[in-house]
């Protein structure tokens, strides 16, 4: 729990900078927020991997933050849905919602893909 | 507070369902004791009908008198925003927050950041409402307004059926749950779906008719129990918000004999000499002028000379102008609205609706528990609405002050002339003391007159009298009755004048009388006496008569002697003698 709150840090305005800075370098900072290991939230980590690994490999941190062991930081991150991936970085902040089966929503989302 | 909490006792005694109080004015007498208790309430309607403040009142009351936590999960309003709302009805949230008794949580989704890409449910939100519900060991819970999700969220089917096990999963969880919702086209929610699984639907309304708004409530369902079905208006006031059960009071209020004078002693004694009695409706009626106000001042001055608290409601003039009007006739209200004894509320009826009006006055009447009630005028109601309304707003008023024992005092302007034993707003059949000031127009003047329409149980005085102000107040006189009709004023005087010029006329002719039989008297006694002293001389002249008898016969009888003597007769001699003697010395 505590663990879980500092982690929580990096959202902070402070934080953001150095993040930015990480930003620059190209890597991209992926969160995945699951409730439990429920099916939705195995697929969606299985095709956010796959995912990755076809467009940004290389290029990628994926962090998965399971709300029922934190479940604080479903109110400092203001999640309702579950799974919810968050891109913080590359700027701007994205939330897609769901298992992230629909590939080309899912790119859209990540701005890999311009929608159509 | 203390009956609501009675009444949700001996609900759970009886195994009924059970009811978590809101604490808000009203609303628990509707309900019959709250919300279901551990289970969903739908509070629905148009924006800026009052969800939010009644929600949030329901948590506050629920904190502070209740001893039962609540979490507010808002959807749209920020805890800051919420709180500086709320703030302006005295609900230090802030304190609350930092005492643990609540908790606030801001759900936001935006839209323009989110993506959906699949199947998902919304156990985040489920995680942060459970964490809000153990932070503060919450009893109660407002989502406020829910629906919001479905603008930053497009799969409905999946936000239907999540939300659906939402509900669920509250009741399981036992916590009393308002959900607000906007209301929808031809349905009370834009989702069609808050009313289904909801235990208990409360709709606010918001209505303007003729420019004037009324807020006004409606319990649409309530499972498993009986509750008032009328749409009541309620207030979103200083306080909070009240809602008034109107139609609940039956004719079941007390009868006391007990009396309350008028404060002019000379109207007292018209009604047995003993006034109202208390706890009844008192109407004085009257064209303009004829003096209501007076009368209805004089009243409250009288019940706060008595020590009673009196409520003034003044729906023609400010409380300044009635203060100085009426030092004019005698009557220092000043003094008592400064002890505190007499409260004064103006407003224009134009100012809020009817309702909002009855609701206002119900307000006031309970915070400051009156023994008197002035409303002035009546009439004035008519302005506002229509007549049935005003009339039905009217008798909900008296029968709330009957129920409560307060005496209420009520003018009503009569339009136009004559006199109409009808009232503008038709209460007359429920008010108990009816009086009628009129004007009398009588040789180039108006006077007031006053008389008693009817006064139920008591034998009351059929006169008309004329009313008189002055700075020493109101004084009864009588009026002039004959062959003229009813005489006021000047002509009354003049009457008075004549009558006395009359009496005077009479008084003078009696003397003269009385004059007249003395001097016939006096020479009565005159011929009286003068017949006396002929009667005395007539006696004398009668004792004279027989002296000279006797002398005569003296004279005879000596000269017979002498002759005898000179016959040389002597022997009776001596007798005849001394008699004469004697009767010689008598005549001298």
């Amino acid at each position: 729990m505590n663990k879980a709150i500092k982690k929580s840090n990096v959202l902070k305005p402070e934080v953001w900078e150095i993040e930015a800075a990480e930003a620059n370098s190209g890597k991209w900072d992926l969160r995945l927020y699951v409730a439990g290991q429920s099916p939705k939230s195995i697929s969606a980590f299985n095709n956010l991997k796959r995912l990755c690994e076809e467009h940004l490999e290389g290029k990628y941190k994926i962090e998965v933050i399971d709300l029922v062991k934190n479940p604080a930081l479903a109110r400092e991150h203001q999640i309702v849905a579950i799974p919810t991936l968050v891109k913080r970085i590359p700027v701007p902040l994205r939330k897609i919602i769901g298992d992230l089966s629909d590939t080309e929503k899912t790119l859209v989302g990540l701005q890999l893909r311009e929608a159509k | 507070m203390s009956p609501l909490r009675a009444k949700s006792k001996a609900a759970v005694e009886r195994k009924e369902l059970q009811k978590a109080p809101t604490g808000i004015d009203g609303l628990d007498q509707i309900t019959g004791g709250g919300l279901p208790r551990g289970r969903p309430t739908l509070i629905c309607g148009g924006p800026g009908c009052g969800k939010t403040l009644m929600s949030m009142e329901f948590l506050v009351k629920g904190a502070t008198l209740f001893d039962e936590p609540g979490v507010h999960i808002a959807f749209e309003e920020t805890p800051e925003e919420l709180a500086q709302n709320v703030a302006s009805l005295g609900f230090d949230v802030a304190g609350l927050v930092r005492d643990k008794k609540l908790y606030f949580d801001h759900i936001k989704i935006d839209a323009n950041e989110v993506e959906e890409t699949g199947d998902f449910d919304l156990e985040g939100l489920f995680i942060r409402i459970g964490l809000a519900i153990d932070s503060v060991n919450a009893k109660r819970i407002v989502l406020d307004t829910i629906e919001t999700l479905f603008a930053g969220l497009t799969n409905e089917a999946i936000l239907r059926s999540e939300l659906i096990r939402l509900f669920r999963w509250l009741k399981d969880r036992g916590v009393t749950a308002i959900v607000t919702g906007e209301r929808g086209e031809g349905q009370l929610t834009r989702q069609g779906m808050e009313e289904y699984v909801s235990d208990c639907v409360i709709l606010l309304d918001h209505r303007v008719t003729d420019q004037l708004s009324t807020r006004r409530l409606r319990i649409v369902k309530y499972r498993g129990t009986t509750h008032g079905t009328n749409e009541y208006p309620f207030l979103i006031q200083e306080t909070g918000v009240s809602v008034l059960p109107i139609t609940s009071i039956g004719l079941k209020h007390d009868a006391s004999s007990e009396r309350v004078s008028t404060g002019v002693p000379r109207l007292d004694t018209m009604l047995e000499g003993k006034g109202y009695y208390r706890g009844t409706s008192i109407l004085v009626s009257g064209q303009a002028g004829t003096g209501k106000t007076t009368f209805a001042a004089r009243f409250a001055e009288a019940a706060c000379q008595r020590g009673e608290k009196c409520v003034y409601f003044a729906f023609e003039e400010s409380e300044r102008q009635i203060v100085r009007n009426m030092r004019s006739v005698g009557i220092d209200l000043d003094t008592w609205i400064k002890r505190g004894l007499l409260h004064v509320f103006a407003s224009r009826p134009t100012f809020s609706g009817l309702e909002a009006h009855l609701v206002s006055m119900h307000k006031h009447i309970n915070d400051l528990k009156p023994r008197i009630v002035v409303v002035d005028p009546l009439s004035n109601f008519m302005a506002v609405g229509s007549a049935l309304e005003a009339n039905s707003l009217l008798i909900r008023l008296i029968d709330f002050l009957k129920s409560e024992q307060i005496t209420g005092f009520f003018t009503d302007l009569t339009a136009g002339h004559g006199i109409k034993e009808q009232t503008e707003v038709q209460v007359s059949s429920i008010i108990d003391t009816w009086i009628q000031l009129r004007s009398i127009e009588l040789a180039g003047e108006r006077n007031r007159a006053i008389y008693i329409l009817k006064s139920r149980g008591m034998e009351h005085s059929n006169q008309i009298r004329e009313v008189r102000f002055s700075d020493k107040g109101i004084e009864l006189i009588d009026v002039y009755i004959g062959p003229e009709g009813v005489l006021t004023g000047a002509m009354r005087a003049s009457q008075e004048a004549k009558e006395r010029a009359l009496a005077l006329e009479l008084v003078q002719a009696q003397q003269r009388k009385q004059l007249a039989i003395e001097a016939k008297r006096k020479a009565i006694e005159g011929q009286i006496r003068a017949l006396e002293s002929e009667f005395e001389s007539l006696k004398l002249e009668s004792e004279m008569v027989n002296v000279q008898a006797v002398d005569q016969a003296y004279i005879v009888s000596e000269s017979r002697k002498d002759m005898g003597r000179r016959r040389g007769i002597d022997v009776e001699m001596k007798d005849t003698n001394g008699r004469g003697a004697k009767a010689q010395r008598g005549k001298s």
